[in-house]
């Protein structure tokens, strides 16, 4: 089947099985590998992107499903060659280590300041549960969030 | 001149934030083909045939692989990182659910997928071995009838220490506490699967593979050896890496599969695991049924220790550790107590289970020997009556013992270890929190506090005692330094988000009076890089970090001499200071090492001792371990309607020696907690007896996560290594190490007013329920 969609503001036309999954799209038809796969059932979160604005796990999105509507992934998540300030929590916190969970704690992170710009260290962890991490222990994680919700403005 | 070591924020975070990293699975080849794998569902059975037909037949299928195909090339089986065998595609039986039985090599991984379901597999089902306490009885099935003279179930017999003088100590004591107690099978559950793409270029012969590998040269010796391709004609790329704790350091099924798959179709094929896969077939941990028994006085004086230990190493023997250890370094199990002796012995036996053994993040076994020690000197102080803090206190090993040697044979190398635990007493309000917990109590209400006292020997090892399949545990490192004075460090080790870029740097840096941004680091390409055995048992720093400033120190000292004749002095009369050569008692006479290094490449006459350019190479052997150790205390709050305990606080004070980076060091012990609340409270991976693996999704195998983990509070003593050049000691899995027995000795503490004297981790609501009514909690197997 064929399907349009619209990943970081740019459109994308391609001729899929139905069966495919969001996440195999991303990273196998368009080579956006920054979103990751790690468990299949929707408990790791490392596949977390945006699909109209909402983070989904792109594992059991199908791609058929995103046909007509957009997706943001963490190579959106800079504007130009400006880093968001959650990435440059994460940098500035040591909230990765591996960095295989990171792309999709960040789309997640960036998701709640947007909808809570000062967010408690509880609800940056009630948000965040849904997602897997196995270096950090969460700990620089928070840190990292509740940064970036202070240097929000920051030029 | 400022220290280069410090906070410094990590070079790999620039392309991790960004989406940029390159992972395996990551890696695209022009052509690329995919493997996937037909995975046994029963647990023992005998193969009565195997028929591709179909599957073949699939038009996007290129190739599907069997054991019987690869035993005409001898490649049915590899060896184990044990010196024992494990089936790449099983021929004659399947030993426990989820061995490889064929591998299918098509266009597309869906296509991959759809054809397993196309190959038709007639099993024979055979009695069951699940668990690992029947594994010795007469009438249980052989399972490794593959072996020649193998008639029973049983792989070694291990022991340590001293029986007599431990039975003498025994006959000496007032008191003897014993307890059974089950470290259960676990999986280190990296967030990245394990995965390959292997590529066999069919006109030069060489074999890429870029691999998911914590020690992709010691998996480069091991492919030229087990495949007979030479050496050189074997390049290793371990890329980025999501997470590794142990899981990637064996050679899997897989990896041989999809080299063989290149081999077959002249592609490249990618073969990357699920989670199921990773969790069901890859390296597990734990998974030891061990007795202890701990000798004192009325008055609280440890005086002896036993262990007995039955080693769950499931179907194939491939534990990983140095060989002449077959259970690791459990016998570390002394502690961090001045004991007057102690003896365990271990015997390890076959299951129809997924082999493995030792794995994510345990120090070789030493994670189970804490564990063990630490319940058993809480088990004392309950016996005795007397808190728990007290009773370490009084027992630990003094700072003027040091270096200590145990009643096992360890060679201590320094530690103050009253003073670590009198920290993190202070740190927790240790007194506050009795008082609180009494409080409580009389309202009915229920807190534990519990306390683990750990020490590791880290940083496998002296050549003349470790080494893995015949090769020596040490690392090299080459450091070149370019004429403009910028330079590039090749080390052995395998980063798995530990940070090497930056530390490495930083350790060069600080040697070399350079920035760490003009040091670069590589790594994780056998074509690039000297050889070393990798990275895992906290052995990066130890080995390979003090490899790196061997090699910056040898520059250094070319740079002397270059030095001297520059400043037309004797190489005698210059000194290192502020970064640079000077001249003793001239420090306006002085030359920086890129000042050095634009003058080793020009047209000065060189003295003798150099010729040309400063750079350095060396191969480093450790004169012992390194001995990081901490005081852990964990408070957590049950609730007794359901069973729930949540961890309210967790204090840990580590002593690693010198710290290269501490936020590194820190981000690293976060980790390892985390590990060690999951461990305790809800990771297992079990198995019904049928051999049913119970554990094999996220949804089963439960991991913490953010709402789960306390926020950590850290503190530090730094005790440095007498033998290490900076005095740093390895840390990677001190927490995971030491903090599951906190957690549980917590909880145990919460427990003793339901007259709860052990049970077994995971400590769910369920298994915390059915100890507080007066149920025994088994969690080997389900339902038996």
């Amino acid at each position: 089947m064929q399907i349009t969609v619209t990943v970081n503001g740019t459109g994308y036309t391609r001729e899929v099985e139905a069966r495919l999954l969001l996440i195999h799209f991303l990273r196998d038809e368009l080579r956006l590998t920054g979103s990751h796969w790690g468990c299949d059932t929707s408990n790791c979160g490392a596949c977390v992107v945006w699909l109209d604005g909402t983070p989904v796990k792109s594992c059991t999105v199908l791609a058929a499903m995103a046909d007509g509507r957009q997706v943001r992934t963490v190579e959106g998540l800079a504007r130009d060659t400006r880093l968001d300030p959650v990435q440059r929590g994460f940098a500035e916190c040591h909230g990765l280590q591996c960095g295989f969970c990171t792309p999709g704690m960040m789309m997640t992170a960036r998701w709640l300041l947007d909808h809570n710009p000062a967010p408690t260290a509880e609800e940056v962890r009630e948000v965040l549960s849904g997602q897997l991490c196995r270096c950090t222990g969460y700990e620089n994680i928070v840190r990292s969030v509740l940064w970036a919700a202070e240097h929000e403005g920051d030029q | 001149m400022t220290s280069a070591y410090g906070r410094l924020p990590r070079k790999e975070d620039a392309r991790f934030v960004r989406g940029l990293g390159t992972f395996t699975d990551d890696v695209a080849l022009p052509g690329m083909l995919h493997g996937a794998i037909l995975r046994s569902p029963l647990a023992h059975a005998r193969i009565i045939s195997v028929d591709t037909t179909a599957a073949e037949a699939h038009p996007k299928v290129r190739v599907v692989i069997t054991g019987a195909m690869l035993e005409q090339r001898q490649l049915a089986w590899m060896p184990t990182l044990s010196r024992d065998v494990q089936a790449v595609l099983a021929t004659d039986k399947v030993r426990f659910q989820g061995q490889e039985v064929a591998f299918v090599v098509a266009e597309d991984p869906y296509a991959a997928r759809d054809a397993l379901e196309l190959i038709d597999v007639e099993y024979e089902p055979l009695p069951v071995v699940a668990d690992a306490t029947r594994a010795l009885d007469p009438d249980a099935p052989v399972i490794r009838d593959d072996l020649a003279g193998q008639r029973d179930n049983h792989i070694f017999d291990w022991s340590a220490g001293d029986q007599a003088a431990t039975d003498a100590a025994f006959a000496a004591a007032d008191v003897i506490v014993r307890q059974d107690m089950l470290y259960p099978r676990s999986h280190p559950a990296p967030l990245e699967t394990c995965g390959t793409v292997a590529d066999l270029d069919p006109v030069s012969g060489k074999l890429t593979v870029w691999c998911t590998s914590q020690a992709p040269h010691a998996h480069r010796t091991m492919y030229a050896l087990l495949a007979g391709l030479p050496e050189h004609k074997i390049r290793i790329i371990s890329p980025d890496i999501g997470g590794g704790f142990g899981n990637k350091v064996p050679i899997y099924p897989g990896y041989l599969c999809a080299v063989v798959g290149s081999m077959l179709t002249g592609k490249p094929v990618k073969w990357m695991e699920d989670r199921s896969e990773n969790l069901m077939s890859t390296a597990f941990a734990r998974d030891y049924h061990m007795h202890g028994e701990i000798a004192a006085t009325r008055d609280g004086r440890i005086l002896g220790l036993r262990a007995q230990v039955l080693a769950d190493h499931g179907a194939f023997n491939g534990s990983a550790q140095p060989t002449k250890f077959p259970a690791g370094f459990f016998h570390i199990f002394t502690g961090s107590y001045d004991l007057r002796a102690a003896h365990c012995t271990v015997t390890g036996v076959y299951t129809n289970k997924a082999p493995g053994g030792v794995a994510y993040s345990c120090s070789f076994r030493i994670a189970e020997g804490v564990y063990l020690v630490e319940r058993m000197v809480d088990l004392l102080a309950a016996e005795l009556d007397l808190d728990p803090a007290e009773l370490r206190m009084q027992n630990l090993l003094r700072p003027e013992q040091f270096p200590y040697t145990g009643p096992t044979g360890w060679e201590y190398d320094s530690g103050d270890y009253p003073r670590a635990l009198r920290l993190a007493l202070d740190m927790a309000g240790y007194d506050k929190l009795r008082a609180e917990q009494a409080e409580k109590r009389a309202q009915g209400e229920h807190m534990g506090i519990g306390l683990s006292f750990f020490t590791e020997g880290v940083g496998a090892g002296p050549r003349k005692h470790m080494d893995i399949l015949g090769l020596s545990m040490n690392d090299g490192a080459d450091l070149r330094v370019h004429p403009t004075g910028t330079a590039v460090l090749g080390i052995s080790c395998q980063t798995q988000g530990q940070g090497h870029e930056t530390t490495f740097a930083q350790l060069v840096a600080e040697e070399l009076g350079l920035s760490p941004a003009d040091v670069e680091v590589v790594h994780g390409d056998t074509d690039r890089t000297p050889f070393g055995l990798g990275t895992y048992g906290s052995r990066s720093t130890p080995v390979s970090g003090a490899a790196a400033v061997v090699a910056a120190r040898k520059v250094r000292e070319r740079a002397r001499i270059v030095a001297a004749a520059m400043l037309e002095a004797a190489p005698e009369d210059l000194e290192w200071a502020d970064g640079r050569w000077q001249v003793r008692g001239d420090p306006e006479q002085g030359r920086t090492i890129p000042e050095i290094a634009m003058a080793a490449h020009s047209g000065l006459d060189l003295p003798a001792g150099v010729d040309g350019h400063l750079d350095a190479g060396t191969v480093y052997n450790p004169p012992n371990l390194t001995y990081p150790y901490g005081a852990y205390i964990c408070v957590i709050d049950l609730d007794p309607g359901t069973g729930e305990v949540r961890v309210r606080r967790f204090v840990a004070v580590d002593d690693c020696g010198v710290r290269i980076n501490p936020m590194i060091v820190e981000g690293q012990l976060h980790g390892g907690l985390a590990d060690g609340v999951g461990m305790a409270l809800m990771q297992a991976i079990t198995y019904d007896t049928d051999g049913n693996c119970l554990g094999g999704s996220f949804m089963d195998y439960l991991l913490p996560t953010s709402v789960e983990c306390p926020s950590w509070e850290l503190g530090e003593t730094v005790t440095p290594c007498p033998h290490h050049p900076v005095g740093a000691k390895g840390v990677g899995e001190s927490a995971t190490v030491g903090s599951p027995a906190a957690v549980v000795n917590a909880v145990m503490d919460a427990l003793r007013p339901f007259g709860v004297r052990h049970a077994d981790m995971p400590l769910t609501p369920a298994n915390v329920w059915s100890a507080m009514q007066g149920r025994p909690v088994r969690t080997d197997l389900s339902d038996s």
